[in-house]
């Protein structure tokens, strides 16, 4: 105790923070662009997912495994599993942009599913009508289906997102400069481990938990018909 | 692309990993069984206890479930050995799994806790039952059913990402055996690669097992996808 | 030669035939109506007709050339010469009314938009909502959504118009409003299929009516032949129980 006490001082130094700050602006980018990415990308592969007739069977099922198979793989792996794949091909890319990889994969497998239900949520009979006006599946699902699947795919993967936060603690492992990175920076420095972590658990703490408030807001102004009508007024403009 | 894959010596060693897959579910059964037994006494109090108890709980999971598990065990790890307790890797990773588990299910079982009607409870009380009566008799067996889907696929995210944590303190569960074996022979992409089947393979026979012990126990039709 | 002939269309739900050898002509300018009772397999028809329940068997031809519902560019075709409204209307929610009205005529038929807004505008006068050209249809009633819906299919320039059940989901005072729509409709000249309950609305409306039942056509007559004397016993039987209310 009279160690952390002393060591107080030394610890909050404009410069300690500084770089803390950093980090954690770190952490944040790197989940903003790999999910943001990731749901992008989730999205195509819905789309090919639903894809129809029979020559497309091998197409489906691959989707389908991927999203099975990456679900049940441990983040951890996943970050090495591209580390090392990607350095096999090039040995210049940056860590950040190989943790941003592993995100982006990882966030595909969960954020499809979120997709997926938020499309199989839009009454079938839509689909039907423009089925008749000979509208393309491409533009049926953009201007349709997806317009209406908004609010019931938006408030889960920001809770994702959200949540993911904490999750990218794993790439300190590959050293990528976040902030649990620059925790075991300053432990190895002989920082108690007590004063460091616990100041690292709080800002991801500060970090995710307005965030994920902001998230739960989201989904409750998002759920009531009056929401929806709010959401298609901005879509509107 | 150059690079040759030799998974001959990963066939040679697959004795070290499954002996990391097997420490991976001893690990993953245990913080799953502690964490259960937090979320229930959480979510009771939750639900029973007066206010300066609920806030606590409350606290603790929120504070808990914002911030990363991984930081958790760092504190566990680096940090008690500072007020005299040492230990051991396994040991940290098991005791920041239960408690990181633990604020979980006091979640998922609260959301259980609350889909139970009041008359129900106070025909309970009515008849005399104490609290713990009350849990046993009348909310247990009630909500067994409907939360099971969402405690079992709890139980698969501790296996999966949970225990694989440990790793990075060095404990020999499934992922850390791999990379012990990596850095030996740097047969990284091998090893990996086959320690992602075998936890895709793990955590099938893990649903199925769950789904069928649901079907049995609760009559639940779990799904395994 | 027939302007549509529907020759031993036979239809499946999975297992379940639905359709077991329908039978019917229509020529330019007529109303054929489609009546029978629940489970007759009317709406059946008209869906394999715009190709969203398949044809497992028969043929379907207009003008004299039949369609191929296994190629995807002959279905295309085919909705393009007709155009269906829905029971539930199925107007696009996330979308106003004139957006719901233009967008395929804009985007698939590509004609110019200038001309299919002053068209859409034109037909809402026709149906009587000139006001309601930006509502969203979850701001109208039933029988407005249904009229709307009704100026989207005009506005496809279809050379055959499908109605499948058009006023059964709506309240009774909303019905007529709909009706009358498709009086007019009639009265210009429009090629109609007519799946309906309104049998006083039938009786008046339609040159042809076929009765349906179990999946096949049971009989075919003019509208007062049909009402007063059907000469088979089914169809005897549903008329019946109809004029008797």
């Amino acid at each position: 105790m009279d160690r952390i006490i002393e060591q107080l001082p030394r610890f909050f130094t404009s410069g300690n923070m500084t770089l803390l700050l950093e980090s954690a602006g770190l952490t944040l980018a790197m989940t903003l662009v790999g999910c943001l990415i990731g749901f992008f990308l989730a999205f195509v592969l819905v789309y090919l997912r639903q894809t129809p007739g029979l020559w497309a069977l091998p197409l489906r099922l691959i989707c389908i495994s991927y999203v099975e198979v990456f679900r049940r793989i441990p983040f951890l792996v996943v970050i090495y599993l591209v580390l090392f794949f990607i350095q096999t091909i090039s040995t210049d890319a940056s860590l950040f942009t190989i943790a941003v990889i592993a995100i982006c994969i990882y966030s595909i497998a969960y954020t499809a599913d979120i997709i997926r239900g938020g499309l199989e949520s839009v009454p079938h009979t839509q689909i039907e009508a423009a089925q008749t006006m000979n509208l393309s599946r491409l533009r049926t699902t953009v201007t349709i289906v997806l317009p209406q699947a908004w609010p019931v795919i938006v408030p889960p993967a920001i809770a994702f997102a959200v949540s993911f936060i904490k999750d990218t603690a794993l790439v300190s492992q590959i050293g990528v400069f976040e902030l649990t990175f620059r925790g075991k920076e300053l432990n190895n420095q002989g920082y108690s481990g007590i004063l460091v972590f616990g100041t690292i658990a709080m800002c991801y703490f500060l970090i995710s938990f307005p965030l994920s408030m902001l998230g739960q807001y989201l989904e409750k102004r998002l759920a009531t018909p009056r929401g929806e009508r709010r959401a298609r007024k901005i879509r509107r403009a | 692309m150059n690079y040759k894959f030799q998974y001959g010596i990963v066939w040679e060693n697959f004795g070290a990993l499954l002996e990391g897959a097997w420490l991976t579910f001893q690990l993953g059964v245990l913080a799953f069984a502690g964490g259960l037994l937090i979320g229930l006494v959480g979510a009771s109090i939750k639900s029973f206890a007066p206010q300066p108890f609920r806030f606590l709980v409350d606290s603790y999971v929120v504070f808990i479930t914002n911030t990363p598990a991984l930081i958790q065990i760092y504190f566990l790890y680096f940090g008690l050995p500072e007020i005299g307790i040492r230990w051991s890797s396994e040991a940290c990773v098991l005791i920041g799994l239960i408690l990181n588990a633990g604020a979980y299910l006091t979640l998922i079982l609260r959301a259980g806790f609350l889909s139970v009607r009041r008359p129900e409870l106070e025909a309970g009380i009515t008849i005399g039952m104490s609290v713990l009566q009350q849990i046993r008799y009348i909310v247990v067996p009630h909500i067994a059913k409907s939360i099971y889907p969402a405690v079992a696929n709890f139980f698969i995210v501790i296996l999966v990402m949970g225990t694989s944590i440990g790793a990075v303190i060095g404990v020999d569960e499934l992922t850390g055996t791999a990379i012990n074996l990596s850095t030996i022979n740097y047969r990284w992409l091998e090893y990996f690669s086959v320690i992602a089947v075998m936890y895709v393979v793990l955590t099938f026979v893990a649903s199925i097992g769950l789904a069928l012990f649901g079907r049995w126990a609760f009559r639940v039709k779990a799904r395994i996808f | 030669m027939p302007h549509l002939a529907v020759n031993d269309v036979r239809a499946k739900y999975g297992a379940l035939e639905v359709l077991k050898g329908v039978n019917f002509t229509m020529e330019k300018g007529e109303v054929v109506a489609l009546v029978g009772p629940s489970g007759s397999g009317k709406s059946t028809v008209l869906r394999t007709l715009v190709g969203l329940t398949p044809a497992t068997s028969g043929t379907v031809e207009i003008h004299g050339r039949a369609i191929d519902f296994k190629n995807s560019g002959a279905v295309r075709a085919a909705r393009d010469q007709m155009a269906i409204v829905f029971q539930q209307y199925n107007l696009f929610q996330n979308m106003d009314v004139l957006r719901n009205i233009t967008l395929a005529p804009i985007k698939i038929k590509r004609r110019r938009a200038a001309e299919v807004m002053s068209e859409a505008e034109k037909l809402l006068e026709m149906v009587g909502l000139s006001e309601k050209v930006h509502a969203f249809p979850d701001e109208l009633s039933g029988g407005q959504q249904q009229r709307v819906a009704i100026a989207r299919a005009l506005a496809l320039n279809p050379e055959i118009l499908l109605l499948d059940e058009v006023t059964s989901a709506l309240d009774p005072e909303l019905v007529n409003e709909v009706l009358d729509t498709i009086r007019r409709l009639a009265a210009e000249g429009m090629s109609m299929i007519i799946v309906s309950h309104e049998m006083a609305f039938v009786r008046e409306v339609a040159d042809h009516v076929v009765f349906m039942d179990e999946g096949e056509v049971i009989e075919i007559g003019p509208p007062d032949k049909m009402f007063g004397a059907p000469k088979s016993a089914r169809a005897r039987d549903f008329f019946g129980k109809i004029i008797r209310h």
